[in-house]
């Protein structure tokens, strides 16, 4: 189990290899709500509804968390998003 | 599917997939030649800077935010890669465009490529136009008027990778 935090959250944040990445995809004015929801079934296997309501995600609230694991298949992830045109960026949850 | 495209059309993506592929090519002549083990690999030994060109600079992204480092060293991994897999779809595009327009029967991996590709770009067009999502098909301009033709051309791109799409959501 993972300390609880109480002292430099700073370092601690940097640092904790068990908290989670995670690939986030931001709105942008060009790619199509049709594309966006295409890529997502396309990369990451997602039902038609599930990517639909990430599409939706991104669109009205300006981005949405699309996948979570290590940072390796979160640079992955973001790597294949890039190649399909989609601006999306990794952080630690 | 079946692609139809006007004679101008054909021309046109032409025209455009070629600059694309010019395009991803262009940082790369500033580079010194690659070492045999960049050849082999794709990967750098020198992070490569991110793109002055805005529209370049949508096309590869950082993958980080707020963490210039990090995201250096992604370029360094993944740039070569990804200019090339668009290239490659652009290049796609070009092997089955008919040469003087007309139909076209595109397999499934030939539409995912224009797909990719168109959308590759609308993502240039769209930012040299510096297009919103209120963007107007000839950019609030008069339909004659020469400064709107690029609008134009960005909105019929825009209906045909919407229709490609489509298919492929089927």
């Amino acid at each position: 189990m993972a300390p609880e935090r109480t002292e430099q959250p700073d370092v601690a944040e940097r640092v904790d290899p068990d908290r989670p990445w995670v690939t986030i995809v931001w709105n942008d004015p060009i790619n199509l709500m049709s594309y966006v929801t295409y890529v997502f079934c396309k990369l990451f296997g997602y039902s038609r509804e599930k990517a639909t309501a990430l599409m939706l995600d991104v669109h009205h609230k300006g981005r949405a968390t699309v996948s979570s694991g290590s940072r390796e298949q979160m640079e992955n992830d973001v790597s294949r998003l890039h190649t399909a045109g989609l601006w999306a960026t990794l952080s630690q949850d | 599917m079946i692609a139809a495209l006007e004679a101008e059309e054909a021309q046109l993506l032409r025209l455009l997939a070629t600059d694309l592929k010019a395009l991803l090519a262009e940082a790369d002549s500033d580079k010194p030649p690659k070492d045999p083990l960049e050849q082999l690999t794709g990967i750098s030994e020198a992070a490569p800077e991110p793109p002055t060109d805005p529209a370049l600079a949508r096309l590869l992204p950082d993958g980080y935010r707020d963490d210039p480092e990090a995201a250096a060293e992604l370029r360094r991994l993944t740039d070569t890669d990804i200019r090339e897999a668009k290239q490659h779809s652009a290049s796609q595009l070009l092997d089955t465009l008919p040469e003087d327009g007309g139909r076209v029967k595109l397999g499934e991996d030939d539409v995912v490529a224009w797909t990719a590709a168109l959308n590759d770009l609308r993502l240039v067009l769209g930012t040299r136009l510096e297009v919103t999502e209120e963007t107007e098909p000839f950019g609030g301009l008069a339909p004659d008027d020469p400064a709107a033709a690029p609008y134009a051309v960005y909105h019929w791109l825009t209906g045909l990778q919407d229709e490609l799409v489509n298919a492929l959501l089927q």
